[in-house]
């Protein structure tokens, strides 16, 4: 089971299914829930270091939709697992998620200008793209609840929706 | 047959026409309606004619546009409606801008 969940995997998705794999072959609910809501915190830290420091127009404007999307969507997550009496449950995947941002992040910082704005939407596109793959690979399939389930499901379309707004900006930077 | 029986059957025939009609929308007083719900627009085909409106109401918590390239755009925010009076130009594909992925499609017809 362990060696099919793996192989299941990309190599994109190596940073969220190492941990998984040295925890255990599927996440909980409980998990699943704090690893989408981390996800989240993630881009909207990003979008916040953005906007402090992007200078093309587009970018900023990406930027904002990033971290107004998010927040949306984390607060939608939170009414839910309130509804559902969950409790998120910190995860090995979390914790590698969070330090990996935090790393990104201060690379991030310290470029200026052009070099940042370039730099901030290559790592949106690969994040949302790693987190589709989860999404898609791990979190959706072993989630139990159904309206958990269902809101992973419309977050899959968001996430793939900013991926492609990325990338499209990204190609009008060009 | 009883009562119960053709109301059901009625509702089947109904059923059958709108399956038929796939997803296209028909006016009502001269309105169009397509809503967003979970990332999609609903129908995605549409067919009007020019001088009706579209009315695209926003079901999501986030904000999305109905944007056609290299043309017009409707801004449509969390929870709000917005509108748009056809024009005959305005067979088009349309996206939204914030998420490319949903698509749709507005046929104008005589």
């Amino acid at each position: 089971m362990r060696t099919s969940l793996i192989a299941a995997l990309g190599a994109a998705c190596l940073l969220i299914a190492a941990p998984l794999a040295q925890a255990q072959d599927k996440p909980t609910d409980p998990q699943i829930a704090h690893i989408a809501y981390t996800a989240g915190v993630i881009d909207i830290e990003a979008a916040k270091l953005a906007l402090t420091k992007a200078q093309n127009e587009e970018v900023v404007a990406f930027a904002q939709s990033m971290q107004a999307d998010h927040e949306a969507v984390n607060a939608q997550a939170l009414e839910l697992l309130e509804k559902l009496d969950v409790t998120p449950e910190d995860n090995p995947v979390s914790m590698a998620l969070t330090q990996a941002a935090a790393e990104k992040r201060a690379e991030l910082a310290a470029l200026e200008g052009a070099a940042f704005d370039a730099a901030y939407l290559d790592n949106e596109i690969a994040y949302h793209k790693q987190v589709n793959e989860a999404l898609e690979t791990v979190l959706i399939p072993s989630a139990e609840n159904a309206e958990l389930k269902e809101l992973l499901e419309t977050g899959l379309k968001l996430f793939q929706g900013h991926q492609q707004h990325a990338e499209h900006v990204a190609a009008d930077l060009q | 047959m009883t009562p119960a029986l053709i109301d059901r059957r009625q509702l089947l025939i109904a059923g059958a026409a709108v399956l038929a009609s796939g997803t296209l929308a028909s006016a009502h007083e001269g309105t169009v309606h397509v809503k967003i719900e979970k990332m999609a627009f609903v129908p995605a085909d549409i067919e009007v004619r020019a001088g009706e409106t579209i009315e695209w109401t926003n079901k999501d918590r986030v904000a999305h546009t109905a944007t056609v390239k290299g043309g017009w755009e409707v801004m449509i925010p969390p929870g709000k409606s917005a509108t748009r009076v056809v024009e005959a130009s305005d067979s088009v594909d349309y996206y939204c801008r914030f998420h490319p992925n949903m698509k749709g499609r507005i046929t104008v017809v005589a």
